[in-house]
Formats: C-alpha cells, sequence, structure tokens
C-alpha cells in the first residue's frame, strides 16, 4: 500500500508539475523580494536591493531542482530525462549496444527457455483441482510406481488417509470408428478415476465406479477434448456412439475438457476406458494377479488435515498386513508419497537434476554475459570519464552522475530481456509442439505462463543492476579537476583491475560449459558405438499389438508363426525373429530369478531381478546376437517339452555362478518352476544406455502365456525403402485389419537415446553460447587495451620492437588471463560433469580427448577473438601516431 | 558574522518546526525567526531553507496556505500540524538527552572518572 501511495504520489506530481512549479516561482520570488524589502530598508537603492538579494540567496535553478526533489516530484520526471540522455548516448554508438543487447538477449533466452521447461515440468502441479493435495503412491526401495491390481484394491479400500485411490495405466489399441483401424494411445483407468479428480466432462459424461462389474462389464470410452477435436471434427452427436476397440463394441461415453490431458505430464492420450475392461483393450487379464506388476500408477487426495508422513505409515501397515497375508506374491511393501504426474521419482528426480544444472549452466551463461557487459561498461565508463568529471564540475552530484549509468544499463538489459523472452516463448511454444518420438505420444506441455514472464524481468533487472555496478567505484573516484586538466585518467600501475578478474570468471565459465558440453558429446558418440547386445544397422521392425487385430489366447501363437514365415519367404531377407518386447524400449519386463537350491521363493530371497524376453528361435540371428555357449532356442522348445532359457553372460556368472560351463545348469521362477539354461549369449543394454551389465534370460515364446505387444526382427540388405513396401503388403495380405508400425531399428533406437540427445543439444547449445560471451568478452578487452596503448606501440614499433615483442606486449595480458581463466573452468568442470554421468552415457570427464579439446577450444578462442586487435597492433603506424599529439 | 556556527545537517528540520510552532511563518520569516530566537549564531543558507519546507510538508509536518504579508506581498505561510507538533516534542526531547550527555561527558573532570 505504501509503495502504491508514493507512487501516486509521484504521478500526481508528475501532472501537477506545470502548476507546482509555478508556485514554487512565486514562493521563491517572494522570498527575494521580503529580502530585497529589508536591504531596501536598511538604505540600498531598489535595484541594487533586487541584485544582491539574488547574490545572497545562491544558485536558484539548483534550489529548485532541490526542492523539487524533496517534494517528491523528481523521481520520474529524472527517470524520463535519463532515458532520453541514454537513448542519446546509446544511438551515438549503435555497434557497443547491438552487442550489449545481442549478449543479454541470448542469455536471458537461454535462461527463459530453462525456466519454462523447468516451470512446466516441476514446479507446476497437474492440471486438475486441488493439485496440492494429489499424491501418487511409490513402493519399496527403488521407488517403483506400479502396483499389481490386487494390492491396489487393498491399498484402496484399507487406507485412511485418501479421500480416494485411483489407478491408471498407458496402453494402446486398434480403435475402429468404421473404415480405416487405426493405432491409439489409451489410459486405461479405475472406475473412481474421474470422480478422485473432482473433473466435469465437456460433453456427455465420464465412467464412475458403479460402471464396474467385473472383468469387461464397462466398454466405454472418454475421449480426450483434442482426440475429439482431430478425429470426432468437434461433433457434438459423437457421444452415445459405438465404435470398435480391437473389433469389440465400445460405447463413446463423453469428452474430457480441453485442459485436462491425463495424469502424465509428457505421454498425451488419445482416450480413457475403463481398466476392468483390461482383456479387450491389452488381450490379456492380469486383474487377478497379485504378483503381476504391470504398470499400474495410483494416486490420490489425501484427506484435509492428513500430513504426507501419517499417510506414508498409514500406507505402510496396510503393506505389514500384505507382506503378511500374502508372503508369496508382496515383499517389500513399504511405501513413500510422490508427486504425481512423472510416473515418479525414477524419472522425476534424474529430470529434477538435469534441469536444475541447465538452469545453473544458464545462470552461469547470464553471469558470463553480466560480466561481459560490466567490463564493457567499465571500458565505456573510462573513456567517458571526461564527461563525467565535466557533469561533476558543473555541479551534478555523483549520485545522480551514477543513477544516469544505471538508467543507461537497465535500459539495455530490459531491452535484451525483452528480445531473448520474445525469442524464448518462440522457442518454447515449438517444443511444445514438438513430438520427439514417433512412436510415441510424448509430448511436453511446455506454455509459459506468468512465472515465466516475471522470472525473464526480474532476471534482466537484476542484471542490468549487476553490470551496471561495475563502473560505479571508476566514478566515484573521478576527481573533475584532475580529468578535466590532464584529459584522460590512465589507471596505470594498478596491477589486478576489476576488468580482469572480470574476464577471468567469465573464460572461467566458458570453460566449464565447453568442458560439460564435450563431455556430452563424447558420451554420446560413445554410446552410438557401443555394444548394445544386437546390431540395430539393416534391421526392420514390425511393431504390433495381436489384441488390436481381435486376435486371443490360441490365434496368438498361431498368427505370429504365420507372420515369421510369411516375412522370410521375401526374398532378400536373411532371418525374421519375433520378440515380445525390444530391448532399449520404454522399459522391460524384470521378473525374480532364484538359484537352483533356494526352496524359500519369497521375493527377498531372489538373487536377481532378470529382464526377461520371449523370443522366437530365429531371434538372435535377426538382431545378430552372438552365442556364447551353448545352442540357441528351437521350434520344439514348446508347451510339450522341458522349460529352457538362453540367459546372457552377466545372469550365468551372477545366478549359475560360472559363465564357462553355465550350460545345462538350472535356476528357479518365483513359482517353483525350474529352467534349463541351454545357451548363453553376449551381454547388452535393456533398460537404458547408461545402465551397468545386468541379467537378462530369454525364453521361447511358445513356452510362455500367449503375449500381446511383439516386435518382428526383418535383417536383410535390401534396400530399406523398396523392403518397408514389400513388408507392409505382406502383413496386409496376412490380415488387413491388423494395425501395425514399421521403423528400422535405428529409428526406435532414438527413444533410447533421446535422453543423451537432448543432453548434448541442450548443453551444446549453452557451450556454444558460452564460447560467443568469452569471444566477445577477450575480443572487447584486447582491442579497449590495444586502442589505449597505441601510442605505447607506436614508439616501440618506432624503437624496433619484432612483431613477437609487439604481440607480447599487446596481448601477453590477454592470454595470461585466457590460460587462468580456463585452468580454473577445466577444473569446475570436470567437478561439474559428475553430474552428467547419470545421463549421458560413459560420460566422464576423465578423458584425454576431452581434456585436450577443452585446450584445443580454449586457444582457438583466444585466437580468434585476439586476431583482429593484433592485425591493428601489428599495423600500427608510429609516423601518423606520434604525429597526432 | 565569523561567530555563526554551522548547523549540523538534519538540525534545520528541527529549527524550522521550533521557528513555525511560534506562529505561521512564510519562508523568508522562518529564516528571520531562527535567527532571531538564536541570538544570530547561527549560519543558514538562504536557499538551503526551501527544500528544507517542502520536504517537511511532504511528510506532513507543515501545511502551506498563501496569503498577505506584512509587507503587503503574498506570500506561502507555514504552520504546524498536529503530527509536525508531536515531531518537534520528540526531537526536542531528544536534542535535551544528547546535549546533557554529551555537556556532561565533556565536563567530566579526571578526578571523577
Amino acid at each position: 500500500m505504501k509503495l502504491f501511495d508514493s507512487l501516486r504520489f509521484r504521478f500526481a506530481a508528475l501532472f501537477q508539475r506545470s502548476q507546482m512549479n509555478a508556485e514554487m516561482e512565486d514562493e521563491l520570488r517572494s522570498h527575494l523580494q521580503h529580502r530585497a524589502d529589508d536591504l531596501e530598508r536598511s538604505g540600498l537603492r531598489r535595484a541594487e536591493a533586487e541584485r544582491r538579494a539574488r547574490i545572497e540567496f545562491g544558485g536558484y535553478q539548483r534550489v529548485k531542482e532541490e526542492c523539487h526533489e524533496a517534494a517528491g516530484g523528481n523521481f520520474i520526471e529524472i527517470l524520463i530525462y535519463d532515458l532520453r540522455f541514454s537513448f542519446r548516448v546509446l544511438r551515438k554508438s549503435p555497434g557497443f549496444t547491438a552487442v550489449a543487447i545481442l549478449t543479454l538477449a541470448l542469455a536471458i533466452g537461454a535462461n527463459a527457455v530453462v525456466f519454462g521447461v523447468l516451470n512446466a515440468l516441476i514446479l507446476r502441479p497437474l492440471n486438475v483441482p486441488d493439485a496440492q493435495s494429489l499424491w501418487g503412491i511409490e513402493r519399496g526401495p527403488f521407488e517403483a510406481v506400479n502396483q499389481s491390481y490386487p494390492d491396489y484394491l487393498d491399498l484402496r479400500d484399507r487406507n485412511r488417509s485418501f479421500e480416494d485411490l485411483a489407478a491408471y495405466n498407458v496402453a494402446s489399441a486398434g480403435l475402429d470408428t468404421g473404415g480405416n483401424p487405426s493405432s491409439a494411445w489409451i489410459l486405461e483407468a479405475t472406475g473412481n478415476y474421474f470422480d478422485m479428480l473432482k473433473i466435469r466432462p465437456f460433453l456427455g459424461r465420464f465412467f464412475h465406479s458403479s460402471d464396474e462389474h467385473g472383468p469387461n462389464s464397462a466398454p466405454y470410452i472418454v475421449l480426450t477434448y483434442a482426440y475429439w477435436h482431430s478425429h470426432f471434427q468437434d461433433d457434438r452427436g459423437v457421444v452415445g456412439r459405438t465404435v470398435q476397440l480391437n473389433k469389440h463394441l465400445f460405447t463413446i461415453l463423453g469428452v474430457a475438457p480441453p485442459e485436462f490431458r491425463g495424469t502424465l505430464l509428457f505421454v498425451f492420450p488419445d482416450f480413457w476406458v475403463p481398466l476392468v475392461n483390461q482383456e479387450q483393450v491389452e488381450g490379456l487379464n492380469v486383474l487377478n494377479e497379485r504378483g503381476n506388476r504391470g504398470l499400474l500408477m495410483t494416486l490420490g487426495h489425501l484427506k484435509a488435515g492428513v500430513t504426507p508422513a501419517q499417510a506414508v505409515a498409514d500406507l505402510n501397515s496396510v503393506g505389514a498386513y500384505l507382506e503378511k497375508t500374502y508372503p508369496k506374491d508382496d515383499g517389500q511393501m513399504t511405501f513413500s508419497l510422490t508427486r504425481p504426474g512423472l510416473t515418479g521419482d525414477w524419472l522425476g528426480r534424474p529430470l529434477l537434476a538435469f534441469l536444475s544444472g541447465l538452469m545453473l549452466l544458464a545462470g552461469l551463461i547470464l553471469l558470463a554475459a553480466c560480466a561481459n557487459l560490466g567490463s564493457l561498461f567499465a571500458a565505456r565508463a573510462a573513456d567517458r570519464s571526461r564527461e563525467v568529471a565535466l557533469r561533476l564540475a558543473l555541479g551534478a552530484s555523483r549520485l545522480r552522475v551514477l543513477r544516469q549509468l544505471f538508467t543507461e544499463a537497465v535500459l539495455i538489459s530490459l531491452v535484451g530481456g525483452a528480445i531473448g523472452l520474445w525469442g524464448s516463448i518462440g522457442l518454447l511454444r515449438a517444443l511444445s509442439v514438438w513430438q520427439p518420438l514417433p512412436t510415441a505420444p510424448l509430448q511436453v506441455p511446455i506454455h509459459p505462463d506468468a512465472n515465466v514472464y516475471l522470472v525473464a524481468v526480474l532476471l534482466s533487472l537484476a542484471s542490468g543492476f549487476l553490470f551496471g555496478a561495475v563502473p560505479v567505484r571508476q566514478v566515484l573516484r573521478t576527481d573533475p579537476y584532475q580529468v578535466v586538466k590532464s584529459g584522460s585518467t590512465s589507471m596505470v600501475g594498478q596491477r589486478i583491475s576489476v576488468r580482469d578478474i572480470l574476464l577471468v570468471v567469465q573464460i572461467a565459465i566458458c570453460a566449464v560449459l565447453v568442458t560439460s558440453s564435450l563431455v556430452a558429446v563424447r558420451g554420446l558418440v560413445r554410446s552410438m558405438h557401443s555394444s548394445f547386445g544386437f546390431e540395430p544397422q539393416n534391421a526392420m521392425l514390425v511393431e504390433t499389438a495381436l489384441s488390436t487385430g481381435g486376435y486371443s489366447g490360441e490365434q496368438v501363437p498361431a498368427m505370429q508363426k504365420r507372420m515369421i514365415d510369411a516375412l522370410q519367404a521375401i526374398p532378400g531377407v536373411e532371418s525374421v525373429g519375433l520378440v515380445d518386447r525390444l530391448p532399449l524400449y520404454y522399459g522391460a519386463n524384470g521378473f525374480d530369478v532364484f538359484t537352483d537350491q533356494t526352496t524359500d521363493l519369497r521375493p527377498a530371497n531372489a538373487t536377481a531381478n532378470a529382464w526377461t524376453y520371449n523370443i522366437s528361435p530365429e531371434y538372435f540371428d535377426a538382431a545378430h546376437t552372438s552365442l556364447l555357449a551353448g545352442r540357441k532356442l528351437s521350434w520344439h522348445d514348446d508347451k510339450n517339452s522341458p522349460q529352457v532359457a538362453v540367459v546372457n553372460r552377466e545372469f550365468a556368472a551372477k545366478i549359475l555362478g560360472s559363465v564357462s560351463d553355465g550350460v545345462g545348469k538350472y535356476y528357479k521362477r518365483r513359482d517353483g518352476t525350474r529352467v534349463q539354461v541351454v545357451g548363453i549369449v553376449e551381454d547388452g543394454k535393456y533398460a537404458s544406455l547408461a545402465e551397468d551389465p545386468s541379467p537378462a534370460m530369454f525364453l521361447p515364446v511358445l513356452q510362455q502365456p500367449p503375449g500381446n505387444e511383439m516386435a518382428v526382427v526383418v535383417r536383410s540388405n535390401r534396400d530399406p525403402q523398396q523392403l518397408a513396401e514389400v513388408i507392409t503388403s505382406t502383413v496386409r495380405n496376412l490380415d488387413a485389419g491388423l494395425p501395425f508400425e514399421l521403423h528400422s531399428w535405428n529409428q526406435e533406437l532414438g527413444s533410447a537415446l533421446f535422453p543423451s540427445r537432448v543432453a548434448t543439444m541442450a548443453l551444446g547449445v549453452l557451450g556454444m553460447m558460452g564460447a560467443v560471451l568469452s569471444i566477445t568478452g577477450i575480443f572487447g578487452m584486447a582491442a579497449y587495451s590495444i586502442s589505449k596503448r597505441l601510442r605505447e606501440l607506436g614508439i616501440r614499433i618506432a624503437l624496433g620492437a619484432q612483431h613477437s615483442e609487439l604481440l607480447q606486449a599487446a596481448l601477453g595480458r590477454a592470454f595470461k588471463l585466457l590460460a587462468v581463466g580456463s585452468v580454473v573452468g577445466l577444473i569446475l568442470g570436470i567437478l561439474a560433469s559428475r553430474v552428467l554421468s547419470s545421463i549421458v552415457y560413459q560420460a566422464t570427464p576423465r578423458d584425454p580427448l576431452v581434456l585436450g579439446g577443452v585446450v584445443v577450444a580454449m586457444a582457438l578462442l583466444g585466437l580468434l577473438a585476439t586476431w583482429i586487435p593484433a592485425q591493428r597492433a601489428l599495423s600500427v603506424d608510429p609516423l601518423i601516431l606520434l604525429r597526432e599529439e | 558574522m565569523t561567530d555563526q556556527a554551522q548547523i549540523l545537517p538534519g538540525n534545520l528540520d528541527l529549527l524550522i518546526l521550533r521557528a513555525v510552532s511560534l506562529g505561521p511563518l512564510h519562508g523568508y520569516g522562518v529564516l528571520l525567526r531562527i535567527g532571531q530566537i538564536s541570538g544570530n549564531a547561527l549560519l543558514i543558507e538562504q536557499g538551503a531553507l526551501y527544500p528544507g519546507l517542502f520536504r517537511l510538508v511532504r511528510q506532513g509536518l507543515l501545511k502551506a496556505t498563501w496569503g498577505t504579508s506584512e509587507n503587503n506581498r503574498r506570500a506561502k505561510f507555514y504552520e504546524l500540524t498536529a503530527a509536525g507538533r508531536r515531531r518537534l516534542q520528540e526531537e526536542t526531547d531528544n536534542w535535551n538527552r544528547l546535549v546533557t550527555a554529551i555537556g556532561s561527558a565533556l565536563a567530566a573532570q579526571p578526578e571523577e572518572v
């Protein structure tokens, strides 16, 4: 309120200025006349008395100025005056102004972009009512977000902390609205999902708990607004229509409001279906299997007054009950709460770490930019010392001079910030419609909001004041008498100036950025060439879910075999193999395995949790996974023969005890089945590129319950384009109604490489910006110092200095600073890139190539930045120079 | 003239308040009144007076009205507001405490320590 009042007062003062001015004139004139009256009475003539009164009074204008200030009317007036003056000054040096504004625009833009992403993904909660009390549940020490359906029901009914608990799962299915079947992304949700979230439908109605009456009892669809818009053309008559989902009839109940796009921040589903219809959607029903933890994510609102800690204690007591009641299925049932929307902390935490790291780097960029501008401003202030001295001599207060300089700095920073923000909004808009992966409904919903604008404005103001403050000391120390007398203030003799320190800081920051981006790029290159355990070149993938074509039960293996045979028959195809879920795809299935000697098969006694792949016998040929020992699987490993498996080297070492004579040994599954290992293959990458070697097992597809999702690997040297056409027609010939997707394996790997690609890209851009900033910084410093010392250099040349000596004199200092800054930055960069190693595969800063790269890069930057100033120093003509003064 | 003391910055406000408390005054009158009540011992620059007056008006301690002076000229007259009266009281007490304290400190004799 106080601030508002003061502003109102100031504005009022501004608008009443002319009236106030007249009054002030009147009052001061009245004073002079009273004084003159007195003087006249003491015997002076009137004219002489008035003259004397004016002399006694002192600086009339200054007093008026001070009165204005005292009356509070001057703030905005001075501001306008300063702004006008700043515009004039800046227009006179367009080069300086452009560089300064551009530098800031880049730096503030980078910050706004990173903050925009951070804001959208981490800071802003899900777009639902009462998002603050909405929590997701994680289980066990590894913070798994997935629960089994029976466990979910127990949690829902036995807890006393949540208003209600809902659960949902991501799936895909084939939707046929009459004509062209297409694959769609679905959230399977429990009946209470919408009611728990307290959302109202945009159109029609949602499904409720009361709609659920056992498996496949609720064939209903609720569309997202976007899907309704794009696939049903905003047709309001869509409510009540029946469509085919995997050849089953479903009724469209309603449309969700536009602002609600599901409870996962970056997955945009097409519609919701009730979870009880899982069998129709996914082709299999695991709702009764307590030990089968798919990807059922739970979330709910805490009751009013219940703290998260109380809720965790409550959930843990339910967990203890579950462990006791179902020792075979439920182990380690401890729980924690997490923010919903990011599939829990296993994704949320590294994302937060990465984004915070980026934010830090962006902050460093801004700091570097400020250091850069600070030294530019200091140099300018030194050049303008004459102007400043004159103004001081003419009676301006130092405060007033500083105020004008600050106005100039803030003006630049605000203009730069505005441009940066404008650019970053464009970039963020582009990001939010970008679909990074062609095969998944992934999107990053970034819509810059007031927070982003606010941060940009605050950063601009702060940086304006920061770099504006650099020349303060210089101005405060200016002695107008000395300056006006002798010309310029050369501060020779000062050993280390503020500008030097700023330059070192800036170069160090740049070196940190260059180091981290080189580390990231190196890591990415390595990860491209590391051993995946399969060979993505020359392999095409046919991905489908047979349930979307209406296949179930025993039809599944038959169709799988038919497809393999048909693809195998294509000329030029070397081998065709099937796998239920690709390695390095969105998560694989992991199952507990036990050594053969284990008798108590509780989850806690498991030797390992092994990645599990159901494959056809030819998969290893098609994937080019090399067999180390034993045999491959065969079509004879079916339901009627004993259970067998091929395992990887890590599995053999960990569970069988040895790789060399592991073949023929047994291990146990959770249900007690003994499985014989018939072959051992090389290790590969299964969940992420950055993982340590982990155990994996490959099981014959015929010995497993028929799966739903599958990928068929087709290896061939034929031209991919041609091959794709033949494969498409072959699959269409088998079943024209089966939706499927066709990619090369390299394309598919994009998802696995996505995080490190993004990291590398972001770091690369920031590194580049850091490099540009340090070039301008060094350039500015070198150019300035040479322009100051032209005369000295001229004398040196006249006295016969060699080129090398001249350069040494002109640029030695710049290079020394460069070296110091680089070393500091390199050390900091090495420390910083520890953080990177969690995201970027094999990102190690202790890599001679990286270290060498940083040194070379910094040296190149130095050369580049000092090239023009050096040329100028060498081309000094002593005659002209010495004649000038 | 040389006997006049430079007043401390900040004390001018107190003097103005005191001068005006004895009756409404215009600016030049304030100057004369201060001279009169201080026995002409204080040097106040004429120009320095006005920013002080404007500041006090802005702080709500003085209010100003236009009127006619004893010389039959238009002039702006200042008088104390209620807040101004309170402030004068506070400042006077403060000053007295300060003077007493410094006075006794300066008067202290070696044997008293």
